[in-house]
């Protein structure tokens, strides 16, 4: 395999997947905000 | 001697026009039908309206408009090469943004991640077209349907390319309303299409909305620094917003910061567009791999839409997984068109701009992640 195709498929790889983890992990600690600090009715 | 002297001045009025190549009149052309693109069919005006008037500019000989010293190239060296440019429109957009749809269903961001498949698998295309590590990241970023992340990376990784990559992101993301819906419909079933999501509501609060930008960068930073200035100044725009405190600094950078910028990124972008960088059968290669990028995105987001929907039970419209690119608010306006066509009283909107938003964030991640791996691999 050419050097490019690996890095080509490494790039995609870690990209795709690293993009995937990195929002889940984000969008967990944004509910862990929400419930840390909760929205007060008037 | 005089009859001389002014033969020789009038023939300096013909310079200009001895020194022109056919080149240089097929780019002052093309500079006409980004003018026209812009101003007429009114496809992102203030942007394709500079970048055409740039790129006849810097096409006319003589005039050294892109030469040591010219004022294009004082544009181009100042704010382009220093990625200053960019990161300053960053400022205005995150001031522009209201993330509360995101943050009222968390779980919608990971449309924002799927959204940008496209990105990773033009790469692999471009590298199978033969063009270099470098220069297959800069034409994949262009399905980051983000103007601004597509020039950051371009710049500094291949500068050559800036021209081509910008005009196609800002084409395609212009004419997303366009490429989507047919791919929408193609990858989706009709009770798929008419589902009905719950209403969302309003559970979200003042300090949420103010910590969110913080949590954000420092997180986001922590995983992949090289990207910080990016998602920093986004998240810095929108900090300024919430924060509720300081709306002259908000008025200012989502209207006058973002106005000046965008007009002098234009035309600096405009001047790189230089026959003979840009008259090259690569430049058509790469105005169809940014096709494939945003259609790709596309189809990756919708898929995933699908997978949401089987794994919610149904109650996840997979349209709204179109939604998770950078174009914003566009790709939401898609969706809701979209899902009213077989539901007129399916209002997939709020729900839609959350997934948009999340594409914002996740096309800035996902470049993020990619200038870290290209660091990490010791290619720069």
């Amino acid at each position: 395999m050419s050097d490019s195709a690996i890095f080509g498929i490494t790039l995609t790889v870690v990209g795709m997947s690293g993009t995937m983890f990195t929002l889940w992990l984000l969008s967990l600690l944004i509910t862990l905000l929400k419930k840390a600090f909760p929205r007060m009715e008037n | 001697m005089l009859w001389t002297s002014i033969v020789a001045g009038l023939q300096s009025f013909l310079l200009g026009l001895s020194s022109f190549t056919l080149g240089q009149i097929v780019m002052i052309g093309i500079g006409c039908v980004l003018l026209y693109l812009g101003i007429k069919k009114q496809l992102e005006p203030l942007l394709l309206a500079p970048i055409g008037f740039g790129a006849v500019l810097a096409n006319i000989p003589l005039t050294g408009v892109m030469e040591p010293g010219g004022f294009l190239r004082v544009l181009y060296d100042g704010g382009v090469l220093t990625e200053l440019f960019p990161l300053l429109i960053f400022v205005g957009i995150g001031a522009m943004t209201d993330f509360e749809p995101l943050l009222e269903n968390p779980r919608i961001l990971m449309f924002g991640a799927a959204g940008q498949f496209g990105i990773f698998l033009t790469l692999l295309l471009a590298i199978a077209l033969g063009f270099s590590k470098l220069d297959a990241l800069a034409i994949g970023i262009i399905g980051a349907c983000d103007g601004p992340t597509a020039i950051y990376v371009s710049s500094t990784y291949a500068p050559h390319l800036l021209g081509s990559v910008s005009v196609a992101a800002y084409s395609y993301m212009s004419l997303v309303p366009i490429i989507q819906p047919p791919i929408m419909r193609f990858l989706t079933t009709e009770a798929e299409k008419r589902v009905v999501m719950a209403t969302v509501k309003k559970t979200v609060s003042k300090t949420t909305k103010i910590l969110f930008p913080v949590v954000v960068t420092v997180f986001t930073a922590l995983i992949a620094p090289i990207g910080a200035p990016l998602m920093g100044m986004l998240m810095f725009g929108n900090l300024m917003r919430e924060s509720g405190i300081m709306d002259r600094l908000v008025k200012t950078s989502s209207n006058e910061l973002a106005n000046i910028v965008t007009l002098l990124l234009g035309l600096a972008i405009g001047a790189t567009m230089q026959a003979q960088q840009f008259l090259k059968l690569q430049t058509l290669l790469i105005f169809a791999l940014g096709f494939v990028a945003i259609a790709l995105d596309t189809v990756m987001g919708v898929l995933f839409g699908k997978l949401m929907y089987a794994v919610s039970g149904g109650k996840i419209n997979p349209l709204i997984g179109a939604a998770g690119i950078s174009a914003f608010p566009m790709a939401a306006r898609v969706v809701q068109i979209e899902g009213q066509r077989y539901n007129k009283k399916n209002h997939l909107l709020m729900h839609a701009m959350g997934a948009n938003t999340g594409g914002q964030i996740g096309s800035v991640m996902a470049a993020a992640i990619m200038l870290s791996v290209v660091k990490g691999l010791g290619l720069v």
